[in-house]
């Protein structure tokens, strides 16, 4: 029956006129437990939508938004995704705010053959390819690469690990533990915390004692790695301290206070707007972002609104480059893209990779006096 | 020693906060029977106002105060408007009520403060101090005295006051206490804002180590409530070192044994006391006279 209707709505989306509008869906966690994730998906996708009906439309047609709100439940987002599908007929959907329901929706749209470009970080979305799923964050395996490229370049050999058991966190720790046997740097210590705890300071303790440590990697996400900077200053530790792109945020370092200074992360051009160079692909697209988004909604910007705002972005450049909006040629279109300057990097999509970044996504920042600095 | 002495301060720390948590839900059950889990969202009350009056530039010495003011009015309204007009219904309504309240009060607060995670910098500053080789941050001092403070001033006023008196009056029996001419209803209407007074009071010490947001209390109750059950239902010496007790058993298991079994560690413990103690360390068996 599943199929039966999805064929269907293919068939009437091949067999419909040209329709002057271009439907174009969403479900994101715009309440909820990951409600930070998409509420500043949902802000970005708006704004994308309105500058760009503002501004003629795409190949002539408008655009219209159908954006749904899962609550990060993929039960819900299974209902939204075959509401879209059956019913909007959207010709692609951008988003799915966290792994989880994206990894719910893939079966879906697959089937269905429309194009789905998925908001959350798991390697697994895009490895292996499935034809019509594409992602926009970098995963945080090209995180942990990042970290030990740094820590490899500092000629260091032995580092301990604290990691939240949260998603993100025990996510990471496991990428980080592959990437580090990779790179011959040995983990001497490997420490956990809960997501809310108070208090780190005994994990911390055990790091500090673990024999010929060099520095410290704190994969998580939340307000844990601002309780575990503020711990690392209270225990008085000199070690290099790695915090992960999952807090790559003015808020960390408000929240972490002065105990943040020295602290080195991977994150994305959006967080150094006015230290990127004149040339760089991305400093116009970043800047863009960043001055609409906060005349829009008067909130900060965020690295999430950021892989939404390139999601809509990459779709819309996928009709215009082919002239269609079809869910084939979207996908096609997509696949073809090279070279498109986003805020959280320069995307280069083939055939074999649907996330298109590369470690030059990220950048090395540290903390200097309250402010991000790209690290030497 | 130095590990040691680091990890008893974290317990120390995290169980303090545990404790005041659990002797606001003492307070409430004492009046009433009822377990009031929306007690985590007086904390966070307390905390977040207290965060967004010091962001826009109010003292702490001032936005303390209101701060609690504001848990204590969350509370008699919570009591006023669903607590009281269910009063005949059984227990179990009454705390499910409780539950209802406390997710309210959470879509709420997302509301009228927001999601963001907020803090605000120590009483007496960041600078922690060495003791025996390991580092107490100064608000881990506060926390500890403020919980002292709130079990002398509960275990006083309980036994020692007149209101006291009603309250534990009215929990033993409200048809006997209102035949003794106390007012029950003005009596479970005090528990709540003193409890609301006691949550908020936590977290107005306890933000600036634990952080809070919009969701925080939920950990708070579940933790509080565990420490409530391991001393004891209705002690507060009972809450007082249960809540502490955790804490320890959490730093010791996190410092000695594993990060990854403490919390199961601290539950582990409960378990086997409650099935040795059912009544908790301090807990009173109940007896009925039939």
């Amino acid at each position: 029956m599943k199929r039966f209707l999805a064929a269907t709505t293919i068939l009437a989306t091949l067999c419909a006129p040209a329709i002057a509008e271009i439907k174009i869906g969403a479900t994101l966690a715009i309440t909820g437990p990951a409600s930070f994730l998409g509420d500043p998906e949902a802000k970005s996708l708006k704004m994308v939508v309105d500058q760009v009906n503002k501004a003629g439309g795409i190949n002539g047609e408008m655009i219209k938004l159908i954006i749904y709100d899962d609550g990060a439940n993929p039960n819900k987002a299974r209902t939204f995704a075959i509401r879209l599908i059956e019913e909007d007929e959207v010709v692609a959907v951008v988003g799915a705010s966290t792994s989880g329901t994206t990894m719910a929706l893939i079966p879906l749209f697959e089937e269905a053959e429309i194009p789905f470009v998925s908001l959350g970080g798991a390697i697994a979305i895009i490895d292996p390819v499935k034809s019509y799923v594409f992602k926009t964050p970098h995963t945080d395996r090209m995180a942990c690469s990042k970290i030990f490229e740094d820590i490899a370049a500092r000629g260091m050999k032995k580092v301990g690990m604290i990691s939240g058991t949260g998603g993100f966190g025990a996510s990471m720790r496991k990428q980080c533990l592959e990437i580090a046997t990779a790179t011959g740097i040995e983990v001497v210590a490997d420490e956990t915390y809960g997501p809310k705890d108070a208090d780190m300071t005994p994990q911390l303790t055990n790091i500090r004692n673990a024999e010929g440590i060099q520095a410290i990697i704190n994969p998580g996400f939340g307000q844990g790695p601002a309780v575990v900077t503020r711990n690392y200053a209270q225990l008085g530790i000199e070690l290099p301290f790695y915090q992960s792109h999952g807090v790559a945020s003015n808020s960390y370092i408000e929240l972490a206070g002065k105990a943040s200074e020295g602290v080195r992360l991977p994150a994305t051009a959006l967080l150094i707007p006015d230290l990127m160079a004149a040339d760089d692909p991305q400093k116009e697209v970043v800047l863009n972002y960043i001055s609409s988004y906060t005349e829009m909604t008067g909130e900060p910007v965020s690295t999430f609104g950021g892989y939404a705002y390139d999601g809509l972005r990459l779709v819309l450049e996928a009709i215009r480059a082919k002239g269609s909006s079809k869910p084939k040629d979207i996908r096609d279109g997509l696949e073809e893209i090279q070279g498109f300057a986003g805020v959280t990097g320069v995307f280069n999509f083939s055939a074999t990779d649907h996330l298109g970044l590369d470690l030059s996504a990220f950048r090395m920042l540290e903390i200097r006096d309250g402010g991000w600095t790209p690290a030497k | 020693m130095s590990e040691f002495v680091q990890f008893c301060f974290s317990g120390l720390t995290v169980g303090a906060i545990y404790a005041s948590v659990a002797l606001g839900f003492t307070l409430i059950y004492n009046a009433s029977g009822v377990i009031n889990f929306s007690q985590g969202e007086f904390v966070v009350i307390g905390g977040m106002t207290t965060a967004v009056l010091i962001a826009s530039g109010v003292p702490i010495w001032l936005a303390a105060p209101i701060a609690i003011i504001a848990a204590v009015i969350a509370g008699m309204t919570l009591y006023k408007l669903a607590i009281e007009p269910a009063r005949g219904a059984p227990l179990v309504t009454l705390i499910i009520i409780t539950i209802g309240a406390s997710i309210f009060l959470r879509g709420l607060m997302q509301t009228v403060f927001d999601k963001q995670i907020h803090r605000y910098e120590g009483f007496s500053g960041e600078q922690s101090i060495a003791i025996f080789g390991a580092a107490l941050l100064p608000q881990s001092i506060w926390i500890l005295g403020g919980s002292l403070v709130v079990f002398v001033l509960l275990v006083w006023f309980l036994s020692r006051t007149k209101a006291g008196n009603a309250i534990r009056a009215t929990s033993s029996d409200i048809l006997a206490a209102k035949l003794a001419g106390i007012n029950t209803n003005s009596t479970m209407m005090l528990a709540f804002a003193l409890s609301a007074a006691t949550g908020a009071l936590a977290g107005v010490l306890a933000t600036p180590v634990t952080f809070t947001s919009y969701d925080a209390g939920v950990l708070m109750a579940l933790k509080g409530f565990a420490a409530m059950m391991l001393g004891g239902v209705g002690s507060p010496a009972g809450a007082l070192i249960g809540g502490i007790l955790i804490g320890l058993i959490e730093a010791f298991t996190a410092g000695y044994i594993s990060s990854d079994y403490k919390d199961a560690a601290a539950f582990l413990v409960i378990f086997l006391v409650l099935f040795f103690m059912p009544g908790g360390l301090f807990g009173m068996v109940r007896v009925e006279r039939v």
